[in-house]
């Protein structure tokens, strides 16, 4: 009796205690939540955040604009993609939705907005449900016929006026007026005004008459493409290609000197137990340090460049390939080495013959998959270290502006990730299979 | 008999010859591609040499200049390094307090993930593939691009670092878990739907208890690498130990005993960090060899 009225408490307090754990992970997990919900001032991030800052950056990642600027000191309008220089229209060229008529010159900005320059740096401005804005530069101050309570959509004080409607922007300053025109789309991704080319479809190209006389077609496309100085496809690819092969360098340079390393610090093959010591220390050691050490200790020695990401892989990933090599050799089958020692080989030709075939498709494998991930780690060393893709990524965000592009190589980086994911599976089946034949 | 006695001589030799051709072949493609191996590596390295700043062979016994300097420094000012050590100790626990936020909320909405692009385990099994995209996207986009965006729109501070590790943790937890959980018994997910247990329930009480040992220990092996996560996300801005190893090592010479302090802290962490998950995920995986 006593016996099962023991039992029962013990599994009475055993379901208590589970209860309870049940109960207090969340708990637990709760509370630190709270706490970092003071540590991290979460409730000051409102403050912080700029809104604004995510509404450009969202819609200039698949959008683009044309400035139009008119010049209030020479009168002389202009028309620029993105107001870069490498957009600008040339000379007597324009979009298709300006036109002349007479003294002004009318902006189409679609569904019934439009604006018209006039001569005297005066700017007229069709709002659809709210009617014409006059806004004129006077010579020392900006004049507008909306009155002391503008809407809330016009910012407006003595040297600038700022007018923002789902049509386009029209800003005004002492020196310039400025409209932006909206339209989705990258554009100059393939050619850029400059070239014959733009505006040319690709059957136009590949089967229509020759554009440059100079050129053949083909050549010609693929050469205004390539060296598109807004895109800079040629740099872009390059930079791919540094990542890919600051991660090949690595990830293989770190497996070829960690594998004999991983002898020493394997028990079988290392008799003397302080080189075993010393050795496995050396990889922890390697490993503490961190990419991020490495890359700034390297980049001391070396300077800035896919070399000295390579080298910060390669010396990391020793560190790590030898614990994962040390622990692999270390559970090889005995027996194979014991035939091939029968025939009297000697102890390199045992390594050669009697361990090798056994590990050599296991860390491999291992090595494939470190590929893959150290493309991505690529892509942030080559941010520190100024090398490869991550270089042009941190370039053009921090330049704030040219969120096409960052959208761009976020595209490339996926794809590239992706394939080398893709790659290193290939070759590991391809591995894992060829073994088994 | 008589025939196959006097055709024996040639078969054993037609053999043998197929033999070594095979071998032969086979040692031409190994050779081969041994040869290709290390045509790239060769070619790879002189193409990187060539586009670094600084070489190769000037560089290589440059590389104990930087350490040895702050070496010097450090031990120089041997007993101020336990003061600065304190006083980056709370950037330390930022940027500790940084990988842990992520992991948690990375692991769980990988855990989400997974389970909704798991084969016999979906809620929607049409969509599995939509959800092993997804994580297939959140796991190619490296940290630093999202970091640097969020650090745009929300500023500078720990939450876009957060955010940031915490959509890789769950694309690479997501996967992970997945192939985890297809091996899972579904013996009891079905009992469970049998008297009539909602999708949630089927997961918490038939799927987990089976994995749980195995996520945990992934789970810890993750938050070890995204202490380093966070530590170089600190380093272009986004707060904690990284941010100040930045700001000491601008400084240069003369306060290299800060980023001296700030090397040994970071060592120090992931080093403990290391040992303490890896002698945890040993206890996990024995337990269930059990």
């Amino acid at each position: 009796m006593s016996d099962v009225a023991m039992l029962q408490g013990q599994a009475a307090a055993l379901f208590r205690r589970k209860r309870l754990t049940a109960f207090a992970v969340p708990a637990v997990i709760l509370v630190y939540f709270g706490y970092i919900f003071f540590a991290f001032d979460i409730a000051g991030l409102a403050s912080r955040a700029q809104p604004a800052n995510a509404l450009t950056l969202a819609s200039d990642m698949f959008s683009h604009k044309v400035h139009v600027t008119r010049s209030h000191r020479s009168g002389d309008i202009e028309y620029a993609v993105e107001g870069e220089r490498k957009g600008r229209y040339p000379e007597g060229m324009r979009p298709d939705w300006v036109a002349e008529d007479g003294d002004a010159t009318v902006l189409d900005l679609g569904e019934g907005y439009e604006v018209r320059i006039l001569p005297g740096n005066t700017t007229e401005f069709d709002v659809p449900g709210h009617g014409t804005i006059v806004a004129q530069f006077d010579g020392s101050k900006v004049v507008t016929n909306l009155g002391d309570t503008p809407p809330d959509w016009v910012n407006a004080s003595r040297t600038r006026v700022s007018i923002t409607t789902d049509g386009g922007r029209v800003t005004i300053t002492r020196s310039k007026t400025e409209i932006f025109n909206y339209f989705p789309g990258w554009e100059l991704f393939w050619f850029t005004l400059e070239s014959p080319y733009h505006g040319h479809g690709l059957f136009a190209i590949l089967f229509g008459e020759q554009i440059d006389p100079e050129r053949s077609n083909l050549a010609g496309a693929w050469n205004d493409f390539w060296h598109n100085p807004m895109w800079r496809h040629a740099d872009v690819v390059w930079a791919i290609g540094e990542t890919i092969l600051m991660a090949f360098l690595g990830t293989f340079g770190g497996a070829i000197l960690a594998l004999p390393l991983a002898f020493m610090a394997a028990k079988r093959f290392a008799p003397i137990m302080a080189l075993r010591f010393a050795m496995r220390r050396v990889f922890d050691f390697v490993r503490g340090v961190d990419a991020l050490i490495w890359t700034i200790v390297l980049s001391r020695a070396f300077g800035p460049g896919p070399l000295t990401g390579a080298l910060a892989i390669l010396i990391t990933d020793t560190g790590t390939f030898g614990k994962i090599f040390s622990e692999a050799l270390e559970n090889v089958d005995e027996k194979q080495i014991e035939g091939v020692s029968s025939t009297g080989a000697k102890p390199l030709q045992r390594y050669r013959f009697g361990v090798i075939p056994q590990v050599v498709p296991v860390l491999l494998s291992q090595v494939l998959y470190f590929l893959e991930s150290n493309t991505r780690s690529a892509t942030i060393i080559g941010a520190i270290t100024g090398g490869g893709i991550g270089l042009l990524i941190t370039q053009a965000i921090q330049t704030q502006k040219d969120w096409e592009e960052v959208a761009y190589y976020i595209v490339l980086i996926i794809l590239m990730v992706i394939f080398m994911d893709w790659l290193s599976g290939v070759l590991r089946r391809r591995l894992i299979r060829g073994d088994s034949e | 008999m008589a025939e196959i006695t006097a055709g024996a001589p040639t078969r054993v030799s037609d053999v043998q010859g197929h033999y070594m051709e095979m071998i032969q072949r086979k040692r031409l493609y190994g050779g081969l591609t041994l040869l290709i191996f290390i045509v790239l590596m060769v070619s790879g390295f002189m193409v990187a040499d060539g586009r670094n700043a600084g070489g190769f062979w000037d560089g290589v016994d440059k590389i104990g200049d930087y350490p040895a300097a702050v070496l010097a420094e450090a031990w120089e000012k041997f007993f101020d390094l336990p003061g600065l050590m304190l006083k980056y100790f709370p950037a330390l626990i930022e940027t500790i307090n940084i990988a842990a936020v992520s992991t948690l909320t990375g692991v769980l909405a990988g855990f989400v993930l997974a389970m909704l692009g798991t084969r016999g385990l979906a809620k929607w099994p049409r969509l599995i593939p939509v959800f092993r995209r997804i994580t297939d996207v959140m796991r190619a986009v490296p940290e630093i691009v999202i970091a640097l965006m969020l650090i745009f729109v929300l500023g500078g501070g720990p939450v876009p670092a957060v955010i940031a590790i915490a959509i890789h943790t769950a694309g690479a937890i997501g996967k992970l878990f997945s192939e985890v959980a297809e091996n899972a018994d579904l013996k009891p997910v079905e009992g469970l739907q049998s008297v009539g247990a909602t999708w949630t329930q089927r997961i918490l009480l038939g799927v987990l208890p089976q994995v749980a040992p195995n996520f945990l220990s992934y789970a810890l092996l993750r938050f070890e690498i995204n202490i380093r996560a966070s530590a170089i996300l600190g380093f272009v801005g986004a707060g904690g130990i990284g941010y100040e190893l930045r700001n000491s090592m601008s400084w240069g010479p003369g306060r290299f005993d800060e980023a001296a302090a700030i090397f040994v802290l970071l060592f120090a962490t992931i080093v403990f960090f290391d040992q303490v998950s890896s002698r945890y995920r040993n206890k996990l995986t024995e337990g269930q060899g059990q």
